[in-house]
């Protein structure tokens, strides 16, 4: 028999609609994979009773021939995410023993969809990283290795926890979020699907904030199908983000398998920078020959200002940090470090409770938000957002769809990368998604030399994340499955 | 533009974070590398460019002006690390 962890999401879905198992069986299976997976430390919390109560529940419906679209699926989701009543950190210190006395909406929308929460998963401190190294709770290994080799590899980050759990079968799909590249970024290094949808299309509410104009939430999953199933339960307007948009979720699964005949999909050349590794360039190539097989046009686009947004997301994204992280002060919630009065007690309680890299963060936005720097660095930043943004109106004049790499390279070594700017370097290809608010899914689709796998993107018009889903589903078909090859 | 040590000083003191003496100079390194790689940005013509405000274009929402929500003080204060009837403990501010 296949063992149960092994099934996607679809599959599991129809077997439990046809009674093969039951939601607490499927549930009593992950758990049981999670705890021989605890090596890997992609689950900060785990939920076992709290999943199995949910389980009960959605036998209890689906006995009765009822049942949402994610009934009885178990899932994981990461720290970011207020879940009611269940540790809630962000994998900061500073957030220390903070439970919410509310639900995401994200989460809820989940939920009532009838998912099954298993844990909370790692990531890096407050989505600020691309390693999952910067996480309190400790970095997590990525479920891939090198051939013929032991050496544990990052998942990717800030969503490593997240890309390595859906990887490694410990959940059937998870949550994730996308700053800069967070959820792609883990996905490529993983042989998973993950998409960002387009900047509205779910609610942050819920959601700890990063840079608030480039959160967006999204799912990780195993395959397209998976992806496509979790973004329709997770998207929602909501009046408690008015940034979230008042249109209608279509259902993403009708389009996989759909034609891509006649399909623009635009290269860009800025994507082909100077020292691209030649394996990124061959897949790249790979991946616009399977289309072009399939009936679609490859068109050479220009996206001039592409170099410029991850300097210009070094602004914005700090500054908008800066802000949102001024909340943590030791007062409301979280940890307390005593001072001598008021302000050094903040003081002492934001130097312990934040990491590093988010110190640092803080401190960079804080800067260039001071007297005399707002014009040179935030308004300019906007600016240079404003032609990006640009750059990609007038490419869909041209094309329906944007075929990129999704990262410059497979999964790295824990304490390769040590300086900060060269870490940042890993979102090049994913950021200016984010920049101009765009859909972006990175779909495995061939093996880096030493064996790990390696992601492309696909970047689409505002709300068009169906031809995404369409084109990866594409891609997906000629490339195969990637599943990695236990270890742990 | 370039930070030096005081500079990084007066910047945590503004976001309220304790830095040691011995971190500062690294500090300073670490944002001066960051500060260097947006100097890129100088080459970009933006005259006549109009700042980005919203990446999708809406109309801004209204809605009616009511209270929606309240009335929950235990659920506010719950995970304050210090509280005291229904308020939030803070070290004495004021002499």
């Amino acid at each position: 028999m296949t063992k149960l962890t092994s099934l996607t999401i679809a599959e599991a879905r129809a077997k439990l609609r046809a009674k093969e198992f039951s939601a607490l069986e499927l549930t009593d299976a992950y758990i049981s994979s999670i705890e021989k997976s605890r090596t890997l430390n992609a689950y900060v919390v785990e939920t076992p009773e709290l999943a199995r109560a949910r389980a009960r529940a959605s036998d209890a419906k689906l006995a009765k021939g009822e049942g949402g679209a994610l009934e009885g699926i178990p899932l994981g989701i990461k720290d970011l995410f207020a879940t009611k009543g269940v540790h809630t950190q962000a994998c900061s210190h500073i957030l220390d023993k903070f439970q919410p006395t509310y639900e995401s909406t994200v989460t809820a929308n989940l939920f009532d969809a009838g998912a099954v929460m298993l844990g909370k998963l790692n990531m890096d401190e407050f989505a600020m990283g691309s390693s999952n190294e910067t996480s309190y709770y400790g970095p997590v290994a990525n479920p891939w290795r090198r051939k013929n080799s032991n050496a544990t590899l990052v998942p990717g980050g800030s969503s490593g926890g997240s890309a390595a759990a859906v990887a490694a079968h410990i959940c059937a799909g998870a949550t994730a979020t996308d700053t800069g590249g967070s959820i792609r970024q883990p996905a490529a290094l993983t042989g998973t699907v993950g998409i960002k949808p387009t900047y509205g299309r779910c609610s942050r509410w819920g959601i700890v904030a990063f840079a608030s104009s480039l959160d967006q939430a999204g799912p990780i999953a195993r395959d397209v199908r998976d992806a496509a199933i979790m973004l329709k339960a997770m998207a929602s307007v909501d009046p408690k983000d008015t940034t979230s948009v008042d249109r209608p979720v279509p259902d993403y699964e009708a389009v996989l398998g759909k034609s891509i005949k006649g399909l623009r999909v635009g290269i860009p050349k800025e994507y082909r920078p100077e020292g691209l590794s030649s394996e990124i360039d061959a897949l790249w190539n790979r991946g616009a020959q399977w289309l072009k097989e399939q009936g679609a046009e490859i068109v050479e686009i220009s996206l001039p200002h592409t170099k410029y947004a991850l300097p210009a997301y070094y602004i914005v994204a700090p500054a908008e940090a800066s802000s949102n992280l001024a909340r943590y002060d030791g007062v409301r919630y979280g940890l307390r470090v005593p001072g001598d009065d008021l302000i050094d007690t903040y003081e002492r309680t934001r130097a312990a409770g934040f990491g590093r890299e988010v110190q640092r963060r803080v401190l960079i936005g804080t800067y260039v938000l001071s007297a005399g720097y707002y014009d040179a660095y935030y308004v300019k930043a906007q600016k240079v957002r404003t032609l990006i943004k640009r750059d990609f109106d007038e490419a869909w004049n041209k094309v329906d769809v944007v075929l990129t790499p999704a990262t410059p390279s497979a999964a790295f070594a824990p304490g390769e990368i040590t300086d900060p700017v060269e870490m940042y370097l890993n979102d090049v290809f994913t950021v200016t998604v984010n920049m101009a608010g765009l859909p972006g899914i990175a779909v495995p689709a061939g093996f880096s030399e030493q064996g790990l796998p390696l992601g492309l993107q696909l970047i689409g018009k505002p709300f068009d994340e169906e031809t995404l889903f369409q084109t990866a589903f594409a891609i997906e078909q000629a490339a195969g499955k990637f599943t990695a090859p236990q270890w742990w | 533009m370039s930070v030096d040590e005081k500079t990084v000083r007066r910047v945590a003191r503004l976001a309220r974070i304790k830095v040691k003496d011995e971190d500062v100079p690294q500090l300073a390194g670490e944002l001066n590398a960051i500060l260097a790689f947006v100097e890129q940005l100088n080459e970009v013509d933006v005259s006549g460019v109009v700042p980005m405000t919203s990446v999708v274009a809406t109309k801004m929402k209204m809605r009616d002006d009511v209270v929606t929500d309240g009335h929950k003080p235990k659920d506010i204060i719950q995970n304050a690390p210090a509280t005291e009837d229904d308020f939030f403990m803070v070290p004495k501010v004021v002499e």
